[in-house]
C-alpha cells in the first residue's frame, strides 16, 4: 500500500478538469436552489444540451468550435424557457419530477435513432475540438510534486477553473444586487415577494436561465476534455453528483460548489484509489471485491455521503444552518 | 395487520394455482437490443483517467461490445498510419484492447470481419475499419467499432410496418400494454400510498423493485434453488422487511425531527444510490433472466398471442390490485391507511396509531415493489437499472392518477403502460419510456392534480 501515492492521486483528482467540470455545473445548480429555491433535479439535461450544440456544429456542419459554444448556450436558453413555462408555477417536489423526467427525455431523444445523423446516436461523435487544443499556451505537460498534468490537460483546468471563479463572482455581484435580494426573498417567502408586486414566475425563470447556461458551459467543456461524446454520460445519476456537490460545499454560499467539488473530487478519488491498491496488493482478499466493482462502490458512498450529509449537517462545509430553510413551500 | 397477512396469503395461493399453465417450452422471448460497440472514456471512467498515471506515451484503445453489450474477447486489433502497420492488439476478456503509439499523428484502427462472432457485423459497409483518428500528444484515444446484429444493417432503425395488420398488432400492444401497465400499477400504489401518508417522494422505490428482482434470482440459483415461485416470496418478505427497517431506522427519526420534505427527498435520492449500488457489486451489471419459465411458448388466441407465463403474470398482478383495494375499504388497516393519508392529524386525534399505519404502509409497498420487481424480471430481465427505469414510469403513474391515490396509481399505470406500448406502433420502442414522460409532463401542464387526484395546490 503505497499511502503517499494515493494521497497524490486525490490530490490530482481534486483539482483536475473534471473537478473544474463539476464545480462550473454546481456554481448554476446553486443559483438554482441555494438562491432561488429550485428543485431542480435536470441540470444534466442543460449540460447535455451543452455539449452537444458545441459538438454537433462542428461534426456536423463545419463550423468553427466558438460558434458551436454559443448555439450550446442558445440551447440551454431555448430548453429552459421551454423547461419553465410549464413546470415553474409547480410545487418543489413536482418540479423536481418534472425537471428529471425532461432531462431523461432528453437523453433518450439525442440517441434515439432519429437523432443518429446529428448526434451519432448511442454511438456517439468524436474529434470536434481540436479548435481549442490550437489555441493551447501550455507546451509541455506540467509536473509540481504530487501535480502532474498532460499540457491539454492543464489547459481545460485552466479554462475551467478560470470559468468557475468568474462565474462564481457574477454571482457574487447579482446576489448582492436589488435583482438577488428579490430572489432570495422568493425563496423565503413566495407569496411575501409576490405581495411586493414582484413577478416571481419572471424572477425564477431568470435565474433557470442563468443556472442553466452555466450548466451548459460545464456541458461544453466536459465534451471538450473529453473530446468523445454519447448520450449515455449525461445520466440522472450526474445531476445526483451535482447536488451532493453543492451540498457538501454550503449551498447558498457562493464559494460553497468549488469547495464542493474539490472536496468531493478527493474523496472521491482517495476512495478509489485506496480500494485499487487494497485489492491489488491483496490487502482485500480478490474473492471479496474485484476491481472492476470499485466504481459501483464509490457511488455507493456517495449515496451514503448525499444521505448522511442531508440528515446531519445540510447546510454543508460553508454553510449556515439558518440561512437555508429546508423546507417545500 | 391479520387481514394483510391473510391477503398476502391468498395472493400466494393464486399465484401457485396457476402455475401449471406455465410449463410448455419453445420459442424464446427476448427484446432484441440494438447494436454497440462503446469506447472509452465512458461515464464512471472519468476518475479513472486522472487517477492512473499519466503515460507520456500516446495509444489508441477501446472497449469491444457486440450489440447484445456482451464484450467479444480474442479480437485482433490493427492500427495504421498511411497505411504501414504500428501494431495490434488482441481484446482481452472484457473486450478490451489498446495499442501503443509512437508519438501523435493520424491512425486508423481496423478490426478482421472474420473474427466477429457468428451473427454480429460491422454496422455499416467498410465500418470495420475506422480511419482518420487523430491522437493528439499525451492522449489515450478512444476508437468506437459499431457492430449490430448482422441483418439489422443500416437502415434498420424504425419498426417495419410491413407484417402483421395494424390491428393485429394493436391488439397484440394492447395485451402488452395491459401487462406492463398491471406490473408498474402494483409497484406505483406502494409510491402513491407513502406519498399520502407521509408527503414523501420516496425515490428509493424504484430500487425496492430491484431489489426484490434480485433477491429473487439469487434464492432461485444455486446453492438454494429454490422454486421461482417460493423465491419470489421470500423476495417480497425480504422486500418488505428492507421498506420496514429503512421506515424504522431512517424515516421515523426524521419524521421525529420534523425534517423538511426537501431534506427527506434528498435523503431518499442517497439512499437510492446506497442500494442500487450495493447490488450492483453482488450482481454485477449484467443482465440476467431467471432460469424458471424463461422459453415459453407463445399460445395463440387468435387476436393476439400470449405466453402462460405472461399470462399468470398478469392476472396474479390484477389479483393483487383487487386485494389492495379490499384490503384498503374494507379491513381496519385499509381503513386507517385511508384517514391517515386524508388528514394525518384527525386520524391521530380519533385514537389511530400515525407511526404504526405508516410503518404498515410501507412494509406493503415494499412487499409490493418487490413482487413487481421479479414480475418485470420474468417479463423482461434482471439487471440493476430496472427499478430506476420503472420508477420514472411509476412515476408519470402516480401523477397522471393523482399523487397519494391508490386506485389513482393503478389507473394512471394502465394508461402509462398502454401508452408505452402504443407509441411503438409509429416510433422506435427505444423511445417508449419517453413518451410515457411526456405524457407525465402535459399532465403536470394541464391537470396537475392528476385524473383522481384531490385539487390541492400544487403551483
Amino acid at each position: 500500500m503505497d499511502l503517499l501515492s494515493i494521497l497524490s492521486n486525490s490530490l490530482r483528482g481534486a483539482f483536475g478538469p473534471e473537478a473544474a467540470i463539476y464545480a462550473l455545473a454546481a456554481v448554476g445548480l446553486n443559483l438554482h436552489f441555494g438562491y432561488t429555491g429550485l428543485l431542480n433535479f435536470g441540470q444534466v439535461g442543460f449540460m447535455l444540451v451543452g455539449a452537444y450544440g458545441t459538438a454537433v456544429p462542428v461534426v456536423a456542419w463545419g463550423l468553427p468550435l466558438w460558434v458551436g459554444i454559443l448555439i450550446g448556450i442558445a440551447c440551454a436558453i431555448a430548453l429552459a424557457l421551454l423547461l419553465g413555462v410549464p413546470t415553474l408555477r409547480l410545487r418543489g417536489d413536482y418540479l423536481a419530477i418534472a425537471t428529471i423526467a425532461a432531462a431523461e427525455v432528453l437523453r433518450y431523444i439525442y440517441r434515439s435513432e432519429w437523432a443518429e445523423p446529428l448526434t451519432g446516436g448511442v454511438f456517439g461523435i468524436t474529434q470536434f475540438a481540436n479548435d481549442f487544443y490550437d489555441f493551447n499556451p501550455f507546451s509541455g505537460p506540467f509536473v509540481v510534486g504530487p501535480f502532474n498534468f498532460s499540457a491539454n490537460a492543464l489547459w481545460v483546468m485552466t479554462v475551467g477553473w478560470g470559468g468557475t471563479l468568474l462565474a462564481c463572482g457574477l454571482v457574487a455581484l447579482l446576489i448582492h444586487s436589488p435583482w438577488g435580494r428579490v430572489l432570495r426573498s422568493v425563496r423565503e417567502d413566495e407569496q411575501a415577494a409576490r405581495s411586493l408586486g414582484k413577478n416571481i414566475f419572471s424572477y425564477k425563470m431568470q435565474s433557470l436561465i442563468l443556472g442553466g447556461v452555466l450548466g451548459a458551459l460545464a456541458g461544453s467543456l466536459m465534451a471538450i476534455n473529453t473530446q468523445a461524446l454519447t448520450p449515455d454520460v449525461f445520466m440522472p445519476i450526474l445531476t445526483f453528483y451535482l447536488w451532493t456537490i453543492m451540498i457538501l460545499g454550503g449551498a447558498s454560499r457562493i464559494m460553497g460548489p468549488v469547495l464542493g467539488a474539490i472536496v468531493f473530487w478527493f474523496l472521491l478519488t482517495f476512495l478509489d484509489s485506496l480500494l485499487r491498491q487494497a485489492i491489488g496488493t491483496g490487502v482485500i482478499p480478490s474473492g471479496w471485491l474485484e476491481s472492476s466493482d470499485v466504481g459501483a462502490i464509490r457511488f455507493a458512498f456517495v449515496g451514503l455521503g448525499l444521505m448522511l450529509l442531508m440528515m446531519f449537517r445540510p447546510a454543508g462545509l460553508l454553510g449556515k444552518q439558518k440561512e437555508l430553510r429546508l423546507d417545500v413551500r | 395487520m391479520r387481514a394483510r397477512v391473510t391477503s398476502l396469503f391468498a395472493a400466494l395461493l393464486l399465484t401457485v394455482m396457476l402455475v401449471p399453465g406455465a410449463a410448455a417450452v419453445g420459442a424464446s422471448h427476448s427484446p432484441s437490443t440494438t447494436a454497440a460497440t462503446v469506447a472509452v472514456p465512458s461515464q464512471g471512467d472519468s476518475a479513472e483517467t486522472t487517477t492512473e498515471p499519466e503515460e507520456a506515451a500516446e495509444s489508441l484503445r477501446g472497449s469491444i461490445r457486440g450489440p447484445d453489450r456482451q464484450p467479444i474477447p480474442g479480437l485482433t486489433v490493427t492500427v495504421t498510419q498511411d497505411g504501414t502497420e504500428v501494431g495490434t492488439a488482441t481484446t482481452d476478456d472484457r473486450g478490451q484492447w489498446e495499442v501503443p503509439l509512437p508519438g501523435p499523428g493520424t491512425y486508423s484502427a481496423s478490426l478482421d470481419p472474420a473474427e466477429l462472432p457468428e451473427g454480429v457485423a460491422p454496422r455499416t459497409e467498410g465500418g470495420e475499419t475506422v480511419t482518420g483518428v487523430i491522437v493528439r500528444p499525451g492522449a489515450n484515444q478512444g476508437v468506437i467499432f459499431q457492430l449490430a446484429a448482422s441483418g439489422e444493417g443500416d437502415d434498420g432503425s424504425a419498426p417495419v410496418a410491413s407484417g402483421p395488420s395494424f390491428v393485429d398488432r394493436f391488439l397484440q400492444l394492447t395485451v402488452e400494454g395491459i401487462k406492463f401497465g398491471a406490473i408498474i400499477a402494483i409497484t406505483a400504489v406502494g409510491l402513491s400510498l407513502v406519498f399520502g401518508t407521509t408527503r414523501l417522494i420516496n425515490f428509493a422505490h424504484g430500487e425496492f423493485v430491484t431489489f426484490g428482482a434480485v433477491m429473487a434470482f439469487f434464492l432461485s440459483v444455486s446453492p438454494l434453488n429454490l422454486p421461482l415461485i417460493v423465491a419470489a416470496v421470500l423476495a417480497m418478505v425480504l422486500t418488505a422487511l428492507l421498506a420496514g427497517v429503512l421506515d424504522l431506522a431512517v424515516w421515523r427519526p426524521m419524521r421525529r425531527q420534523s425534517a423538511g420534505l426537501i431534506q427527506q427527498f434528498i435523503v431518499a435520492i442517497g439512499l437510492a444510490l446506497v442500494i442500487r449500488h450495493v447490488l450492483l457489486v453482488f450482481f454485477g451489471s449484467r443482465r440476467r433472466g431467471y432460469d424458471q419459465y424463461n422459453v415459453q411458448q407463445a399460445l395463440d388466441f387468435g387476436l393476439f398471442r400470449i405466453t402462460p407465463r405472461d399470462i399468470a403474470v398478469t392476472l396474479v398482478a390484477f389479483a393483487i390490485m383487487g386485494l389492495v383495494a379490499f384490503m384498503l375499504q374494507r379491513t381496519r388497516i385499509g381503513k386507517a391507511m385511508r384517514a391517515v393519508n386524508d388528514n394525518e392529524d384527525l386520524a391521530s386525534a380519533s385514537g389511530i396509531n400515525v407511526e404504526r399505519v405508516v410503518l404498515m404502509v410501507w412494509v406493503l409497498g415494499g412487499a409490493l415493489a418487490g413482487l413487481g420487481g421479479v414480475m418485470l424480471g420474468l417479463t423482461q430481465t434482471v439487471f440493476t437499472d430496472m427499478g430506476f427505469q420503472l420508477l420514472l414510469l411509476m412515476f408519470a403513474a402516480v401523477i397522471l392518477g393523482g399523487l397519494g391515490s391508490a386506485y389513482g396509481a393503478m389507473i394512471g399505470a394502465l394508461v402509462i403502460g398502454l401508452i408505452a406500448q402504443y407509441s411503438t406502433l409509429w416510433f422506435p420502442s427505444s423511445l417508449q419510456n419517453m413518451w410515457a414522460l411526456l405524457v407525465m409532463i402535459l399532465v403536470l401542464l394541464f391537470r396537475p392534480q392528476g385524473i383522481l387526484g384531490r385539487r390541492e395546490r400544487v403551483g
